[in-house]
């Protein structure tokens, strides 16, 4: 009875608890790498919100303006342009100074009219006398933009302990700053300014709308183009086209352009799009035809991939009933893959999204003074945007460069989600 | 059923837009936008194009321009090799008007310029930018000389001052070189080969340390281009450490490693003034006087080029030089110094105001 097999002598049970063992390391594994990747994404993430979240709130400072006859019209032509080009520097300038009259003195005038952003104020003003020639003379109330050094003073970016030498704002200014704030002219908002403005050189007048527009331009192009002739080719392809070495060529070719570096697809489009059909630099419309060609391979591969998923046996079903092998594919086996073909897609679409270095060889690595209106305008794309803002001296540029990449993090979750949602209904459906 | 019949019905639009439909709808979405194109208004867009070292002062005039005027102008940053190249293309509407500039145009650029009918070109000096060499603003304070910066960082230096038989470079520490320097090892982060600050880094401070050794000196007045060559090559021996094109990274890692020393912008220095310091050179702080007077060795002007053909055709196109030339933005006190820019002195802006008026082309 207590004969020895194979299966219970000392030596299995020792292989068994080794191989046990080895299981139970390859689990452990895995686990650390889940492990590893949530640590570097929580640790991502906790430095991104840690730095950006405080861009989402900036100080202003409520100011009465005089807009005075002498300053902006002497002559009183009433003409628009030069009203548009009058000295309103100069009145933002007598505004601060009214803040503190007792001061006189050449610099620290100067020192005083830094505080609020000079080009923001201005052009604030300017804009509304422009619209309005009749508040010339009369006193108003706004809202403009403090400095991008008082408002990272304010913030705590800019630490009032170190010594006065060492900082861009001296000792005077923060005694002024915070009297503004006990007087309670300057105050914190949220900053609105970051969405809806266009890109500017100044931190504080700084906004990803223009970039947000541009983005979306590129990839709603670059998906229209690049979904119907990708879907089509992968169908084409898989399910009509003859097999033979032409058609492996093909698909090795498809395939290794999936692993092309996207730079290529940049000269590409400077090839192409600008110099042999001459398009103009900057636009989203070659930009967008650039990068269909980027998410061409991506959605081809998805596509083909989801169709060989489908059970030969709809198929099989649909033939045997009498169908053709047309309706067989357009009927049952294109809808069955509907939902890997789109997931694709948009997976595709969010690569668009991040794309910089193609950008560069067609000119949309560009300041652009203009919410872009149409396909042909020039723009900027928000992935360049944060490259350019990430690149600027200026301290308040991390804080909003940080907030630019929490937002098209949030535009990509958003996208992956609805691919998610999609798929999910419509596997329900099915 | 109807979901199934809707991805039908989407399933085979796509397929039709993609095999007998792609037809229209590929071609029209482009020869709409070529209509749109050749109408627009928009072509007519200000275009500047080069410097990244230029780039924050154009774009800042930029926006005060057409704040002022309604005129759109688009900046691009291409660096200014790339910039020349875009900007020499031709005359025709599709080129770019301006092109900034970190350095004099070359005279291989400006032949090419020529040849492309780009014959008639305003040069515009804009200012200085003050190249920095700096240390963390806890660690010991620098004073070197152009000759000890070009003795640490040469790959092959004279074995002395007066036999130029070259050596690979020996120095390890900054002591070795000058007993008066720190003795912490040699470990400078500087722009890669693709920047703009470090070509001028290389001919304005590698190349006046070299000048100061007598045999060095000598050299270059027989064999120039030998001279040029010993005095342009940096070491890649790990000592040199080409930092990304991102000068905020490396201030961060001058903070993070004391012992080093990096090499950038002024503008950067100035943002920075609670994290670095940055070395004197020749005896010279540098401040934003040093550099404008000219006492502190290591800075260059900067530069933007307009295409005289496009003035009149370009609106606003003068009116742009003219505003960047003018007092209120390049002049002392203007909103350019505000960003960094070291002012040329008011009789040399004059100079260069005067010709953007006249639209007075340049010869090299």
């Amino acid at each position: 009875m207590e004969s020895k097999s194979i299966h219970n002598s000392e030596f299995a049970h020792k292989r068994l608890k080794k191989r046990y063992g080895k299981e139970r390391r390859f689990r452990m594994w895995g686990v650390a790498a889940i492990c590893f990747a949530l640590a570097s994404l929580g640790w991502l993430l906790f430095s991104l919100v840690g730095t950006g979240f405080t861009a989402f709130q900036q100080n202003f400072m409520s100011i009465e303006v005089t807009l005075e006859q002498s300053i902006i019209d002497p002559q009183n032509t009433n003409d628009r342009e030069t009203l548009r080009g009058a000295n309103y520097r100069r009145i933002i300038q007598n505004t601060m100074y009214n803040q503190f009259p007792d001061v006189t003195e050449r610099k620290a005038k100067q020192e005083l009219f830094a505080l609020v952003s000079a080009s923001g104020a201005t052009n604030q003003i300017r804009q509304m006398v422009y619209n309005d020639p009749s508040l010339i003379g009369k006193t108003i109330r706004v809202t403009v933009p403090t400095s991008d050094q008082v408002d990272q003073l304010l913030k705590g970016y800019i630490k009032r302990d170190v010594p006065e030498s060492r900082r861009k704002i001296s000792d005077q200014q923060i005694a002024w700053i915070d009297d503004l704030k006990s007087r309670k002219i300057i105050k914190k908002k949220f900053n609105t300014i970051l969405f809806t403005n266009p890109d500017s050189r100044d931190p504080e007048l700084a906004g990803i709308a223009s970039a947000v527009i541009g983005s979306v331009m590129i990839v709603l192009i670059a998906f229209l183009l690049a979904l119907p002739i990708g879907v089509g080719s992968a169908l084409y392809l898989d399910e009509f086209a003859p097999k033979n070495k032409f058609t492996d060529l093909i698909e090795i070719n498809i395939n290794n352009l999936a692993a092309v570096p996207s730079i290529v697809f940049g000269l590409l489009g400077l090839a192409v799009f600008i110099n042999f059909i001459g398009f103009q630099r900057s636009i989203p419309l070659v930009g967008g035809m650039v990068l269909a060609l980027r998410a061409f391979p991506t959605i081809v591969i998805a596509t083909r991939a989801s169709l060989r998923s489908v059970s030969p046996a709809m198929v099989d079903g649909a033939l045997s009933l009498g169908a053709s092998h047309t309706q067989a594919v357009f009927h049952q086996k294109l809808p069955l893959a509907g939902p890997g073909i789109l997931t694709g897609s948009i997976i595709a679409m969010a690569q668009v999204l991040g794309e910089t270095a193609p950008l560069l060889m067609i000119g949309m690595v560009a300041f652009v003074t203009e919410i872009p209106n149409s396909i042909s305008d020039p723009a900027t794309a928000l992935p360049v945007q944060i490259f350019l803002w990430s690149d600027s001296a200026e301290r308040a540029w991390s804080e909003r460069t940080a907030a630019a990449i929490i937002i098209l993090l949030v535009i990509l979750v958003m996208m992956n989600g609805v691919a998610i949602w999609l798929r999910n209904r419509l596997e329900k459906r099915r | 059923m109807s979901m199934k019949y809707f991805i039908i019905g989407a399933a085979s639009a796509a397929l039709l837009t993609a095999c007998g439909g792609n037809g229209p709808e590929i071609v029209e979405t482009p020869s709409e936008a070529t209509q749109a194109v050749s109408q627009s208004s928009r072509s007519q867009d200000i275009r500047v194009v080069g410097s990244s070292t230029v780039y924050p002062f154009s774009t800042k005039v930029a926006q005060e321009f057409k704040n002022k005027t309604g005129f759109n102008v688009v900046v691009e940053s291409t660096g200014s090799g790339g910039g020349h190249k875009l900007f020499c293309e031709g005359v025709d509407d599709s080129t770019a008007d301006v092109t900034n500039s970190s350095r004099r145009q070359k005279k291989s650029e400006f032949d090419l310029c020529a040849s492309n009918g780009v014959d008639e070109i305003i040069e515009v000096q804009i200012g200085f930018d003050g190249i920095v060499i700096a240390n963390a603003i806890d660690a010991a304070p620098i004073d070197m000389s152009l000759k000890d910066v070009y003795l640490g960082l040469a790959k092959d230096v004279p074995t002395s001052d007066t036999d130029c038989t070259m050596q690979p470079n020996p120095y390890t520490t900054w002591a070795d070189i000058n007993p008066a320097l720190p003795a912490s090892k040699i470990e400078v982060f500087g722009p890669p080969p693709t920047s703009g600050t470090r070509d001028a880094f290389v001919e304005i401070a590698m190349e006046g340390g070299a000048k100061k050794i007598a045999c060095m000196a000598d050299l270059r007045k027989a064999d120039k281009k030998a001279f040029g060559t010993l005095a342009h090559t940096i070491r890649e021996d790990g000592y040199w450490i080409d930092g990304g094109e991102n000068d905020n990274a490396l201030v961060q890692t001058l903070v993070n490693t004391p012992s080093a020393i990096g090499v950038f912008g002024y503008s950067f220095l100035d943002q920075n003034t609670d994290k670095i310091k940055g070395a004197t050179i020749d005896g010279a702080k540098v401040t934003f006087e040093n550099i404008a007077n000219g006492t502190y060795p290591v800075s260059r002007s900067l530069y933007f080029y307009v295409k005289s053909a496009h003035i009149g055709q370009t609106p606003g196109l003068k009116e742009f030089a003219l505003e960047f030339t003018s007092e209120q933005a390049s002049g002392p006190g203007g909103y350019l110094e505000e960003i960094g820019l070291v002012p040329l002195p008011d009789a040399e802006r004059a100079k260069v105001r005067s010709a953007v008026e006249n639209l007075t082309a340049y010869r090299q």
